[in-house]
């Protein structure tokens, strides 16, 4: 069986600085996994390229075993949060409802199963009180919702997913995770940029560490560890602290 | 005067101008939402040396060629712009900004020179071009306005979803593989032939006023886009129904500041009365929120004074040692308070709860120190609900959540009970 995400020699550059220098990665099996690095490491970038939303210098992306644009409808994307105007006139239905669109396909409207649909995955988020709400009257975490619901409108196999936990409260953040622990139990693939490192080991069990090139990736029990996180942020002594601490904690946690 | 009004060509120039801003208004939202607004502005500004070439390869008016001849160099306008932004390191503000001087300055300089050297420049109306005049519309131009616009409206509602995704989440878009590019193409396609078919009523100065403000005014109104393109299209349907009237009345005046004058007043008052978040409404909930919330702040004070000593008769001045309020706040917050029934003022510089004060004071005590027990207990679960304007907790927490909060608020006895006589009266 092709391999469920194949980025094989991706390079992305701006003018002539490279982001992404020559990276390869090889995701098997269905996984939730993370992508982490510091600052300006490519994270984002790299989802970006993958999805085609950037040109990419040179390399190669396949998602089980065709190319990207042959994939579409089995790809499902959540953005930044900050990536949109959230002032734009539609409401928090009519943002799940274009999860939905993807399927339609030109000019069809969207029916009343595809608003049906878009409910329930709004009822899932649990924001069904908010449906008719413009979207910018809700909080930031309620936001963040509001864009996994419509990923999940989507009905991918692999989603990707920029920062889903960025700037969300405590609570909304376990709603997020335990969101994406029955994604990964229905058998699909999450892949999502992720800034916590202390996180980590409780919500992800693949992992890639990225800083332009790929610096290790695979299950976190194996690949997060203090070596490899020393390559990926430098000396850095504050994170590694922080890295270790959640390296405890991980093997702790039952 | 009516008389004026009621001719042919008054009749036929009401109809075209009115369809032309009912288009404008609605692609015109379109691009505002896309955060497009200047390239309207940059078609027609880059549409006038179009038109003096047309008139000079034909060598006389003809009003469907100089509009083809200002749709080719409008389009090359905003391929330049693209060009620029591309290639090159000029980023996209200083790019429209280049075409917008630099294709009229062209234009300026073409029909100079098409007055000095032929015999009939005057005749090429070229000034009309500028400022805009409604008067010399005929039949045929009304129909050709018809058609652009009926063809602007019958692509925007087809690809209406489509257009929708890549102005709200262009990325989003990208990700389902549709072709941004192309829509975005075909948008500003559609604007640059609204901006053409404009050109002679309105001008090419103040033509981007006929695109944005009908969308920029609807906004006030609604929340939702569908909504929104109507009013928009409404609104520049009134625009241009208002400007040629006017115009017409006031024939000195170019047309082009008219229209654009008339399309402002509706901006305007929709700024000030929309329902959404027009001035007015903004100022009213902001009033509504202040006096609900000031009223709650004067009772919890009140109560909290009152129960610390032990008196019912609470003084301003104590009030004012409790709160950081003026003593005009205070006299303020109480005559409301009083007004609603909900404090009485004693002879002397004292207030004290009526009945039904002193039970609306316990609730919003209540409340308050629920919402403090919250944020103490629950920080996680209060730091994304908590709202001055809400009174209560049990719209965001699960009961048992809140049984437990009063239940500590109990143990350490900050839970307000209504004195036994005064809960019987109250019921």
């Amino acid at each position: 069986m092709s391999p469920i995400l194949d980025i094989h020699d991706v390079t992305v550059a701006y003018q002539r600085k490279p982001v992404l220098w020559d990276v390869d990665l090889i995701i098997e099996q269905p996984q939730l996994a993370a992508i982490v690095g510091p600052n300006g490491a490519g994270k984002s970038t790299l989802i970006k390229a993958v999805l085609g939303l950037i040109p990419m210098a040179s390399g190669s992306v396949q998602v089980l075993g065709e190319p990207v644009a042959r994939q579409r409808k089995k790809i499902g994307y959540v953005p930044q949060r900050e990536s949109v105007d959230w002032d734009f006139p539609v409401s928090v239905l009519d943002v799940v409802l274009m999860g939905t669109y993807g399927r339609l396909g030109w000019f069809r409207r969207p029916g009343h199963a595809e608003r049906e649909w878009a409910r329930q995955c709004l009822n899932k988020v649990g924001l069904s009180q908010f449906e008719r709400r413009q979207i910018g009257q809700l909080s930031g975490g309620q936001q963040q919702l509001v864009f996994l619901a419509r990923a999940l409108a989507q009905k991918a196999e692999i989603y990707f997913m920029d920062e889903p936990m960025a700037g969300v409260d405590a609570a909304t953040e376990q709603i997020i995770f335990e969101l994406l622990r029955e994604l990964r139990q229905q058998g699909k693939t999450i892949i999502a940029v992720h800034h916590d490192l202390r996180t980590v080991p409780l919500y992800f069990d693949w992992v890639a560490l990225l800083n332009m090139r790929l610096v290790a990736s695979g299950p976190v029990e194996t690949t997060f560890t203090p070596e490899n996180l020393r390559k990926t942020y430098g000396g850095r002594l504050a994170i590694l602290d922080a890295a270790g601490e959640a390296m405890k904690a991980g093997s702790e946690a039952p | 005067m009516i008389e004026q009004l009621l001719a042919y060509n008054t009749i036929v120039v009401l109809l075209g101008v009115s369809i032309l801003g009912a288009g404008a208004g609605m692609v015109g939202s379109f691009a505002v939402l896309r955060k497009r607004a200047l390239t309207g502005d940059a078609v027609a500004h880059a549409a006038l040396p179009g038109v003096c070439v047309a008139f000079l390869i034909l060598g006389e008016r003809n009003l469907t060629f100089m509009l083809l001849g200002a749709l080719a160099s409008g389009v090359l306008g905003i391929v330049i712009i693209a060009a620029l932004c591309r290639w090159t390191r000029v980023r996209e503000d200083a790019a429209i900004g280049i075409v917008l001087s630099v294709f009229p300055g062209l234009g300026f300089a073409l029909s100079r020179m098409i007055q000095n050297m032929t015999t009939n420049g005057s005749k090429a109306g070229l000034e009309s071009f500028i400022l805009g005049k409604t008067a010399g519309m005929t039949r045929p131009d009304v129909y050709l306005i018809l058609a652009s616009a009926l063809f602007c409206l019958a692509v925007v509602l087809v690809l209406y979803k489509e257009f929708k995704v890549v102005a709200f989440d262009t990325g989003f878009a990208r990700s389902l593989g549709w072709p941004v590019y192309w829509l975005d193409l075909l948008l500003m396609s559609l604007i640059a032939v609204a901006v053409v078919i404009g050109l002679p009523a309105v001008g090419i100065i103040m033509m981007a006023a006929l695109l944005i403000l009908p969308g920029a005014g609807a906004r006030f109104w609604t929340d939702s886009l569908g909504w929104l393109l109507f009013i928009a299209g409404a609104f520049g349907l009134l625009t241009g129904l208002i400007g040629t009237v006017f115009s017409a009345l006031f024939s000195l005046f170019p047309a082009g500041p008219i229209i654009v004058l008339s399309g402002s007043v509706i901006f305007l008052i929709s700024m000030l009365l929309g329902t959404r978040r027009g001035a007015m409404v903004r100022l009213l909930e902001h009033r509504c929120f202040q006096r609900d919330y000031g009223e709650r702040q004067l009772l919890l004070a009140t109560y909290d004074v009152a129960s610390r000593t032990g008196q019912a008769r609470v003084s301003a001045a104590d009030l004012l040692a409790r709160k950081s309020w003026s003593p005009g706040k205070v006299n303020g917050l109480i005559s409301n308070a009083a007004s609603s029934g909900l404090v009485e003022r004693l002879e002397t510089d004292e207030i004290r709860f009526t009945p039904a004060g002193l039970v609306r004071a316990v609730e919003v005590t209540r409340g308050h120190r629920l919402w403090e027990e919250l944020l103490t207990e629950y920080p996680e679960l209060a730091g994304s609900v908590v709202n001055l304007a809400s009174e209560s907790v049990d719209k965001y927490v699960e009961p048992a959540i809140i049984a437990d909060l009063t239940a500590s608020l109990k143990r350490q006895s900050r839970w307000p009970e209504l004195p036994t006589e005064t809960a019987e009266a109250a019921v």
